[in-house]
């Protein structure tokens, strides 16, 4: 039996489809379909209803220390209201879950990991609690509302100050007040547009929500579902666990490198991927050249060497064609070569490309 | 959702059309299409083909996933909707209009329904 998150009788009044997605009942697309829904985050702003995300805190004097230990990322020199993205690692090297961090003061983190994998990510962290600090689950209170698109901050701010609003990408302020609800706003997203991600206590997302649909009417602010929430990210060429990571990958092998510091004195996994060095395979782009499209899990070829294996794909519509992400081994990994990758028992042509994809323009 | 009533329909979602000549025109539902969702790519056989009763002889995919299209009848393919293989929105615009292949040669056929019985077996889907 699914969960619903706060906003479940929203989704439907706004003519969601709901699917079983990581134990929730979401919606994959309201009556705008898919493509409509991505283009809307492109070209003006989208709504995304993330309530199923995991929300822990880390607290007290060894919060900090213990965040060190557990995750990749080094937390030492973040300032208040700072976020930081990290892998966390088993003791192979491999992936628990990725997630992000925030510092809302000294001793005191807020934690956002996977839907699917908070139960595990929890269990994981109170395994390795140390003295001082409390790892607490607080995700069933918590709604999460994600504006995304380049008129993001024009709507947000018809509902609460400008001083309400963090200015720099991957910072939050975490005492707000938007539309008269206590909440979090931090300048955040999984989109590859500009955005913001809202927390509030989880009994308010709902009126949340219809103040930003009343807020961005004039702007083209439309609900988007998880169907444009992952063609947006696979289009920003964004990783997403489960798919270009897992328990069995490891961070490096990945291109995650830059949320991996070896030169932390220790943190879980660490022994491991100092033993494995320099990794054999990396993360790279494909955009289809044939006729088709590449989904996930498709082998891939240069002739017959099979070279790696693809961990998403499909097509991405501000673009307009197919891509796909994949794993391959190194050296057959540079931009302009041509592939093949076996979908449905025939061949389709592709060629690797700089990831991401897609970048926003800049203004 | 249309289901026009000189159309018969497969259980797994396409139409078809009897025509004069003897050829059937073949497409997907209206159900179909809106399970499916934005359709952004079709693989269609060739002319001169063969279809059989009861096997893919193409598929759609949307941003979503992809899905076989059953043919409910056997034959050889005479014609194909080449404007879908550039535009497979038109089926989302006019699933009714927007015909996959046209088959010839017509022989055996998969048990098909009317438009009334169809409506009844998606109803409890």
């Amino acid at each position: 039996m699914e969960l619903k998150t706060a906003l479940y009788d929203t989704h439907v009044k706004y003519g969601g489809r709901m699917v079983p997605f990581a134990g929730y009942l979401l919606p994959v697309q309201y009556e705008t379909g898919v493509i409509a829904e991505h283009l809307a985050v492109r070209n003006s702003c989208g709504m995304f209803d993330v309530s199923h995300m995991g929300e822990i805190l880390c607290e007290g004097e060894g919060a900090l220390e213990n965040l060190n230990y557990l995750l990749t990322n080094d937390f030492t020199d973040m300032a208040d209201g700072q976020a930081r993205y990290s892998p966390m690692c088993n003791e192979n090297g491999g992936v628990v879950d990725d997630l992000i961090v925030y510092k809302i003061r000294d001793c005191c983190y807020f934690i956002v990991v996977n839907a699917a994998n908070k139960d595990k990510d929890f269990l994981w962290m109170k395994e390795h609690q140390l003295p001082g600090a409390v790892f607490t689950d607080i995700s069933p209170s918590i709604g999460q509302i994600a504006l995304q698109g380049p008129k993001a901050k024009e709507i947000l701010q018809k509902i609460t100050e400008e001083s309400m609003i963090p200015l720099r990408y991957y910072t939050c302020l975490a005492d707000c007040e938007a539309a008269g609800i206590r909440c979090l706003i931090s300048k955040t997203g999984y989109t590859g547009e500009d955005g913001y991600e809202l927390y509030m206590a989880a009994e308010k997302a709902a009126d949340m929500w219809e103040a930003l649909m009343e807020a961005g009417k004039e702007d083209g602010l439309i609900p988007c579902g998880l169907g444009a929430r992952d063609t947006l990210r696979l289009e920003a060429g964004m990783p997403l666990y489960g798919h270009e990571m897992d328990d069995n990958v490891t961070p490096l092998e990945t291109g995650l490198s830059f949320a991996v510091k070896m030169k932390k004195p220790d943190f879980i996994g660490k022994k491991a991927l100092e033993e494995k060095g320099e990794p054999a395979i990396t993360r790279i782009g494909l955009k289809v050249t044939g006729r088709g499209i590449i989904r996930e899990q498709a082998k891939l070829y240069i002739g017959d060497e099979e070279i790696g294996i693809t961990t998403s794909g499909t097509h991405v519509p501000f673009l307009g064609y197919p891509v796909a992400m994949a794993l391959v081994n190194k050296e057959h990994s540079l931009p302009g070569t041509a592939v093949e990758a076996e979908v449905r028992g025939r061949r389709v042509a592709a060629e690797i490309v700089p990831l991401p994809f897609y970048k926003k323009p800049k203004k | 959702m249309r289901f026009p009533e000189n159309y018969k329909y497969s259980k797994s979602h396409e139409w078809v059309e009897f025509l004069e000549d003897g050829t059937v025109k073949l497409g997907l539902t209206e159900f179909a299409q809106e399970e499916m969702g934005d359709l952004v790519f079709v693989n269609l056989p060739e002319p001169g083909d063969e279809v059989t009763a009861g096997e893919a002889f193409g598929d759609v995919e949307s941003v979503k996933a992809v899905s076989d299209v059953f043919s409910p009848i056997s034959g050889i393919v005479k014609d194909i909707n080449e404007d879908l293989l550039d535009n497979p929105a038109l089926i989302n615009q006019d699933a009714n209009s927007a015909y996959l292949i046209i088959v010839s040669d017509v022989e055996e056929q998969e048990e098909l329904i009317s438009a009334k019985e169809y409506e009844d077996y998606i109803a409890q889907l």
